[in-house]
């Protein structure tokens, strides 16, 4: 790294003996990890070296890279007040402790996605996909969210389309807006389709999901009008309640009215279509907030839960540390070779452009210290990527056979068990149909084949670590259907929110043409605009359930190279940042994480153009059935019906113009970027930069969750001068609670 | 149990609890009745009930706020 002379913003510092032993022993404790993945094959291992060579790596990045990126490339400065402090109204901005932004933080960007995306990659084996969710994250990922955090603070809490508009020009500004838009769409479709795939003709997930409505509706109702404002206690009832509909769900299965509940995937659409849209328009208050409450009481709740399980259970690895298909790239779960594939369909764990949504909205305006970007930005993407760590792990644990005959689409396993199990063997990989229908039985379901999406297999594993601590086999198909019903929570107050964001851009473009429209009392506009959003991913939804490629394997990629396109945004903001700001020599910082999620994001839109493998390239797809049905042919390939093959030729050719538009998005926004980057470099003067006045801060605050023995001096100091002039100032505030 | 470990659990329940009421938004109306007093004494304080309906229909106004990630 090159050390100029002129730097003198670095205070000296005497680096103590027991500091070198302590981050060399976390050093040895990572690379012991990373050299034993790399060095079995063959062999069964334990998560204990996943978990160690992933935990290892993560401290090192935040103790030294994100501590680089604070201090040199950033530049935090904790004497400047964040717009928290300065414009504090106690409502949307008020500085917040940070601990305590840090759990909103996290919470907010913990989703569906690092459970799903790590589970697909997996038929890659489990190494492929644990070196780019724990590599991703330490350059990319977390860099993203941190970055954007500060720049977003420092423009008191900006969002990234207004940054790119302001910053970059209106042209990238305006394919940025668009960009969000569509990836919105087809995120909220890719996401649904996970739940349908997950509750399809299962009566038990079902009823239990179902439950949770009134459960919402009944918190809604006492937290608006009963007792006002307490959260807890109504989010503890909410818990009891949720679990007692898992429980019941059982009874549903088990009596006559198992029937009512067991849906197809068609219906299920229907009810997924019209729940999104009844949900969109009813008050926040009844349905989206108090959903929202059990949401993250359950997230929260569950990732610790799955992190004591892993450590106390140590399953094994039962996955090949690769698979064939990460080279031959005819996996039967998602379609393409490792590079750029891989990369794809982890999204969320590794590299979220989704992520810096939130980092440029409602948590800049919270930061109470800009020093606590590192902890709130970097720390919190690092625990999102230990929670796709987690995942790997229980799609690993399961046997090979078994996973694939849960993520492999229903055209390719063909109608039976045994059919099924003649599939898995051609994949190499071998189960007996009995394995199947008991795998089905001991976690309470008719069926467990083909029940592609991810969370299913996520969810098995989950069963399987937590029945291995509590309760034994009997407690699997409780522990199957808990899963289910955290992933699928989290997922409908996404399709929710989603809904009503997608709504709000919408009314505030369609508002320029008709102005009663960017009213949100307007019920008719409302209606309107939250309709076309629905109808939007709904379609995608409908295209999913009936693709006879299988919806996943079409639909996934697509969401893939959307959330990455939006870090593409994200990073190259960013970037264009840094060099403006006169920091050229750090660009690199996010400009090599730009370059390469431009060359994956670019790499996998061209092979699903103009590829020649009608696997992968949608055009080839179109082209192959298209040419079936013209020579008269009754099936082809999947395809058994001519109508399936007409549906196939119409999907191909939507995925394939949605790709390259994708596509051509990103290039608007690179070329825009690059120009304002150009011009910065050549006229260093000119460039204007759009930040908010610099304020002395009055508030005296700890960086890191622990307070350094200097801060602690600082705290004291600050506390002193506050008491002995009888002024709260903003002291209290700083110290939390003590 | 010795007088010290009492109280010291005690304490980790009272911390747990304080960052559970954080964590929640419980505190987001003493937030807001302490923020008007220190800077506008004189200035009426919305009850609990007026306050927890304008936050919540804020959310209604702009959704992006508390908006989830994938």
């Amino acid at each position: 790294m090159p050390e100029p002379a002129t730097d003198t913003a670095r205070p000296q510092r005497k680096i103590s003996t027991k500091s070198v032993v302590i981050w060399t022993l976390v050093g040895l404790i990572g690379a012991t990890g990373w050299g034993v993945l790399a060095l079995s094959r063959g062999e069964e291992i334990s998560a204990a070296w996943l978990l160690a060579a992933a935990l290892g790596s993560y401290a090192i990045a935040y103790r030294f890279y994100s501590k680089f990126i604070a201090n040199r490339v950033l530049k935090v400065d904790k004497k400047r007040a964040t717009p928290a402090e300065r414009l504090d109204n106690g409502v949307d901005f008020h500085p917040t402790d940070r601990r305590v932004l840090f759990g909103h933080h996290f919470a907010a960007v913990a989703g569906a996605g690092p459970l799903v995306g790590p589970v697909l990659a997996a038929q890659m084996g489990y190494l492929p996909g644990t070196i780019w969710i724990v590599a991703g994250v330490i350059f990319a990922g977390a860099v993203q969210d941190m970055v954007v955090l500060f720049f977003s603070t420092r423009r008191n809490g900006k969002s990234l389309g207004q940054m790119a508009r302001d910053e970059i020009g209106p042209f990238g500004g305006a394919a940025a807006l668009v960009a969000v838009f569509a990836i919105m769409i087809i995120l909220l479709a890719v996401l649904a389709l996970v739940i349908v795939n997950a509750l399809a003709h299962s009566p038990w997930g079902v009823f239990s999901i179902a439950m949770t409505i009134p459960i919402a509706l009944f918190m809604g109702v006492y937290l608006r009008i009963l007792r006002p404002g307490r959260v807890t206690e109504v989010s503890v009832l909410g818990v009891a309640l949720l679990l007692l509909a898992i429980v019941s769900g059982r009874w549903v299965a088990e009596s006559s009215w198992a029937e009512a509940f067991t849906l197809a995937p068609s219906s299920l659409v229907i009810w997924m279509v019209a729940y999104g849209f009844l949900a969109s328009v009813l008050p926040v208050w009844m349905l989206l907030a108090p959903r929202d409450y059990l949401s993250t009481f359950m997230k929260i709740g569950t990732i610790v839960l799955l992190a004591l399980g892993v450590v106390i259970a140590m399953p094994t690895m039962k996955m090949d540390a690769v698979t064939e298909f990460a080279t031959s790239g005819a996996g039967p779960v998602f379609a393409g070779s490792m590079f750029p594939f891989v990369f794809i369909t982890i999204a969320c764990g590794a590299l979220s452009g989704f992520h810096a949504l939130v980092s440029s909205g409602t948590t800049p305006k919270m930061v109470q210290k800009e020093t606590q970007v590192r902890l709130i930005g970097y720390g919190s993407m690092l625990t999102e990527s230990f929670v796709a760590i987690m995942a790997v792990i229980c799609a690993c644990i399961l046997e090979p056979g078994l996973y694939f005959a849960v993520n492999s689409p229903a055209g390719v396993l063909g109608p039976t068990l045994e059919s099924a199990s003649e599939a898995v063997k051609s994949f190499g990989f071998s189960i007996d149909p009995a394995t199947l229908a008991q795998a089905a039985k001991d976690v309470g379901e008719p069926s467990i084949t083909s029940k592609t999406g991810g969370a299913p297999t996520f969810a098995l594993g989950m069963s399987e670590i937590f029945s291995a601590v509590i309760g034994g086999a009997g407690m699997k198909a409780f522990w199957y259907h808990f899963a289910i019903m955290f992933e699928a929570l989290f997922i409908l107050t996404t399709v929710d929110a989603g809904t009503r964001v997608g709504r709000f851009m919408l009314q505030d473009t369609l508002g320029n043409i008709y102005k009663p429209l960017k009213r949100v009392s307007w019920w008719p506009g409302v209606w309107l605009t939250s309709a076309i959003v629905v109808g939007g991913w709904g379609y995608f939804l409908w295209v999913g359930v009936h693709d006879p490629l299988g919806g996943i394997n079409q639909l996934f990629p697509l969401f893939g190279i959307a959330n990455q396109l939006l870090a593409a945004v994200a990073l190259a903001v960013c970037t264009t940042l840094l060099i403006k700001s006169g920091r050229l020599k750090w660009a690199w910082v996010t400009g090599i994480p730009l370059l390469w999620d431009v060359a994956v994001t670019l790499t996998a839109s061209w092979q699903k153009v103009f590829s020649d493998d009608v696997k992968v390239g949608f055009f080839a797809q179109r082209k192959a059935y298209q040419d079936a049905l013209d020579s008269g042919a009754e099936s082809f390939g999947t395809a058994k019906t001519r109508d399936a093959m007409e549906t196939i030729v119409t999907n191909a050719t939507v995925d394939g113009v949605l790709s390259a538009l994708f596509a051509i998005l990103i290039i608007i926004v690179l070329a825009d970027a690059t120009r304002v980057c150009v011009k910065a470099i050549r006229n260093p003067g000119t460039a204007e930069l759009k930040e908010a006045e610099y304020v002395e801060s009055k508030i005296v605050a700890p960086a890191g969750l622990w307070p350094t023995a200097e801060e602690k001096a600082e705290l004291a100091a600050a506390a002193g001068a506050a008491g002995s002039d009888g002024t709260s100032g903003g002291t209290p505030v700083a110290a939390g609670k003590p | 149990m010795t007088v010290k470990s009492v109280k010291s659990a005690k304490s980790v329940g009272a911390k747990i609890w304080w960052y559970v009421r954080e964590l929640t938004g419980e505190t987001a109306y003493e937030r807001y009745v302490a923020h008007v007093r220190k800077d506008h004494p004189d200035a009426p304080v919305q009850s609990r009930r007026a306050f927890e309906r304008e936050r919540t229909d804020r959310q209604e106004a702009d959704p992006r706020q508390g908006f989830r990630c994938c």
